[in-house]
C-alpha cells in the first residue's frame, strides 16, 4: 500500500461562485498500479492553452487507483510523438506504458489533441487517437484522452467526463446556514452553484440522460421536491404534499420519478408519471419506507423499511406490490443503490455502532464493508461502476470520498468551506 | 433540585445543557431563543390573551427531547406538554411542530424519524384537546441541528421537537 496525496487545483473560472471548492487527497491506491508516463504534451507554436492537459490525464488515471504515474522530473525525455520516442530509457525507468501527444489549435474553436499510447514492453504504438474540443474546454479535452486511455488499458468504459452534484453547508452568523446545491467535474474543477438558500437542501440525483436534476428544497418553510433543467436553469415544483416529501429518483427511462410521501400518515413509496404527474401508490405500511431506488430494469425498487423493528433494505414488484427482504446481515441496512449491472447494492451498514459503506453482493449475498471511517452515507455509484462517492466526516467537518467497488482504492475531495454531502454521481454524459 | 425556581429560567437552560443526559431536572428547558418564540407567538394569539401568554411563555418548554432512534414521548416532555397544552387551549392560531434527529443514521431515515416525532406530539396534543387543524407537523432530521459535535450529549439536544 503507498500513501500518496495529490492536491488537484481545481480550475477557477470567472464569475461569482467560483470558490474551486474541492481538492482531491488520495490517501490509498491500489497495491500494484500500472507505471505509466504522461509526457507534457507538445505545442504548436503560438497556442496558449490554459491548462496542462497533460497533467490533468495524469491525475485522472492516478485517481482510478489501478496507475501510478511517473514523476515528469524523472523523465529523460520528452517525446512529442512515437517516432521520438527511446523505449529503452522508459524501460529503464520501469514505466509499462507512455502518452505522448500534442495539441493544435485549428481556427477559434477547435483546439485539437493528437496523441499516442505506446506499449515499452513490446515497443508498439497500441493507441492512436484525435480529439477536437472549443478552445475553452481544455479540460474537457484532457478527460476525454483519459477515458480513451483508461478503456484501452482496462477494458472499462472511462467516467472521467463525468460530473458530481452535492450539497453544501456553511454555519453563517447566529444560527444561520447557508445551503447551496452545486455540480462540478468528477474531479471537483468547474464548480458552479445550481441554487442557493437559507433552508436545507436534500437528496440531489440525476435524470439518465444527464440534463436534468431533482432536489428536495425546504424554500417554502416546508419540503417539496423541484427538477431543475441544467440548460435552460428552469425549476418546477413537483410535489408539495402534506408532510414528507423526499427521496426523488427518475426512473431508468426518465419517465417516471419515484419518491416518499408522508400524506396518508406514514412515509411510503410513490412513483410519478412525469408527463401526467399522476401517482401511484407501492408501499402502504405503517413502518418507515423510504430511500427508493430503481432496480436496472425499471420493473422494481428497492427502498430501506422499519416494517421488521430495524432499517432493512426491501425490494418491491412494481406491478404485483410483492415484497421481499433483501438485507439480513447487521441490524442497520439503509440507502441503498444498485450497481449499474443489478447484480449487487452499495448501502450504509451499521458495524459496531459506526456506519460504514458496504457492497452485498446479490447472487450469494455476500456483505463487504468498504471503508473504515465512521458516519459514512449517501453513496453514489460511478456509471461504470468502477467506484462510489459518499459522504463522511474528516476533522470535524462533512466531505466527499471516493471508494473503489473493490475497496483498493480510497481518496477524499474535501471541501474548503463548510460541510459537504449527499453526492451524486452523474450518468455518462457524452 | 437547586434550580427550580422560575426566575431562574436562563441559568436552568445554560446548566441544562451541560447537564443533559447524566442529571435530571424538573425544570429543564433548552437554551432556545425564548425571546423570539415570545414574538413569533404573539403575533398569532389572541389579543387578549396575548401579554399574559408572552409572560408564560418564557417560563414554558417549547423544545421536546427524544431517546436515541425513539419517538415515544419521554415523562418530562409530557409533563412540559401538558403545560403547553393548557396554554394553547386559552388560544386559536396555529401551532407548528417541527421534528428533528440526530445526525447517526441516513439523512432520509432520519427525516422520517423527525416526522415520526413532530407526529407523537402532535398526537399528545390532539388526544388532549387541540384540535388538530391546528396543527403542522414538519420534519427537518438531521438537516438542522442545534448542537455541534459527535457527543451523546449532543446528539441528545439534537433529538427534538420544537414548538413554534
Amino acid at each position: 500500500m503507498f500513501k500518496q496525496i495529490v492536491t488537484v487545483l481545481a480550475l477557477v473560472l470567472a464569475g461569482n461562485f467560483a470558490m474551486a471548492d474541492l481538492t482531491i487527497e488520495i490517501n490509498k491506491g491500489k497495491d500494484d498500479p500500472v507505471p505509466i508516463a504522461i509526457v507534457p504534451f507538445g505545442w504548436q507554436p503560438g497556442v496558449a492553452v490554459a491548462e496542462d492537459v497533460a497533467s490533468i490525464i495524469e491525475m485522472d488515471l492516478h485517481r482510478s487507483g489501478q496507475f501510478a504515474p511517473l514523476s515528469r522530473g524523472d523523465m529523460l525525455g520528452r517525446p512529442r510523438n512515437a517516432s521520438e520516442v527511446y523505449y529503452r530509457d522508459w524501460k529503464s525507468l520501469g514505466v509499462d506504458y507512455v502518452v505522448v501527444g500534442s495539441l493544435t489549435q485549428d481556427g477559434p474553436n477547435a483546439l485539437t489533441a493528437n496523441y499516442e499510447l505506446l506499449d515499452v514492453n513490446t515497443q508498439r504504438v497500441i493507441l492512436t487517437g484525435t480529439e477536437s474540443v472549443s478552445v475553452d474546454k481544455p479540460r474537457y479535452l484532457a478527460h476525454t484522452v483519459s477515458d480513451k486511455i483508461y478503456e484501452k488499458l482496462t477494458n472499462i468504459r472511462g467516467a472521467f467526463r463525468t460530473q458530481l452534484l452535492y450539497v453544501s453547508a456553511v454555519r453563517e452568523g447566529g444560527n444561520r446556514t447557508r445551503f447551496r446545491l452545486l455540480k462540478s467535474d468528477i474531479d471537483g474543477a468547474n464548480e458552479s452553484v445550481l441554487f442557493d438558500s437559507r433552508e436545507p437542501i436534500m437528496a440531489p440525483t440525476w435524470a439518465p440522460d444527464g440534463k436534468t436534476i431533482a432536489y428536495v428544497s425546504f424554500e417554502t418553510s416546508r419540503p417539496a421536491i423541484y427538477t431543475q433543467n441544467l440548460l435552460t436553469g428552469v425549476r418546477k415544483q413537483l410535489t408539495s404534499f402534506r408532510g414528507l416529501n423526499s427521496s426523488p429518483v427518475f426512473s431508468p427511462d426518465g419517465t417516471q420519478m419515484a419518491m416518499v410521501l408522508s400524506k396518508d400518515g406514514s412515509p411510503d413509496i410513490y412513483v410519478m408519471d412525469l408527463a401526467s404527474g399522476s401517482l401511484q401508490q407501492v408501499t402502504n405500511h405503517f413502518a418507515i419506507d423510504t430511500e427508493p431506488a430503481w432496480m436496472p430494469d425499471g420493473k422494481s425498487l428497492i427502498f430501506t423499511s422499519d416494517r421488521g423493528g430495524k432499517p432493512q433494505i426491501y425490494k418491491v414488484q412494481l406491478g404485483s406490490g410483492a415484497v421481499d427482504r433483501m438485507t439480513f446481515i447487521g441490524d442497520y441496512n439503509a440507502r441503498a443503490r444498485v450497481l449499474p449491472d443489478g447484480l449487487g447494492l452499495v448501502l450504509v451498514h451499521r458495524n459496531s455502532g459506526n456506519f460504514h459503506i458496504a457492497v452485498q453482493d446479490l447472487k450469494r449475498n455476500r456483505v463487504e464493508i468498504l471503508t473504515t471511517t465512521n458516519l459514512d452515507e449517501s453513496p453514489s455509484v460511478a456509471p461504470n461502476a468502477s467506484m462510489l462517492l459518499y459522504a463522511t466526516q474528516y476533522d470535524g467537518k462533512g466531505v466527499l470520498a471516493a471508494v473503489s467497488i473493490d475497496g483498493g482504492v480510497k481518496y477524499r475531495l474535501p471541501s474548503r468551506f463548510g460541510d459537504v454531502r449527499e453526492p451524486a454521481w452523474s450518468p455518462f454524459l457524452q | 433540585m437547586k434550580y427550580q425556581a422560575k426566575n431562574m429560567f436562563l441559568g436552568v437552560a445554560f446548566f441544562s445543557v451541560l447537564l443533559a443526559g447524566c442529571a435530571s431536572t424538573d425544570t429543564d428547558s433548552s437554551g432556545q431563543e425564548g425571546a423570539d418564540t415570545v414574538s413569533t407567538y404573539t403575533e398569532s394569539a389572541d389579543a387578549n390573551a396575548s401579554a399574559y401568554d408572552a409572560q408564560d411563555m418564557m417560563n414554558l418548554e417549547t423544545v421536546f427531547h427524544f431517546e436515541f432512534d425513539q419517538a415515544t414521548l419521554t415523562a418530562k416532555a409530557r409533563k412540559a406538554l401538558d403545560a403547553q397544552i393548557v396554554r394553547l387551549k386559552k388560544t386559536t392560531g396555529p401551532v407548528r411542530l417541527e421534528g428533528h434527529a440526530d445526525e447517526r443514521g441516513t439523512r432520509e431515515y432520519n427525516i422520517a424519524l423527525g416526522e415520526r416525532r413532530a407526529n407523537a406530539v402532535a398526537d399528545y396534543m390532539a388526544i388532549n384537546g387541540i384540535p388538530r387543524y391546528r396543527i403542522e407537523s414538519v420534519s427537518y432530521g438531521e438537516e438542522r441541528p442545534v448542537a455541534f459535535g459527535q457527543s451523546e450529549s449532543t446528539y441528545s439536544q439534537n433529538r427534538r421537537v420544537e414548538l413554534k
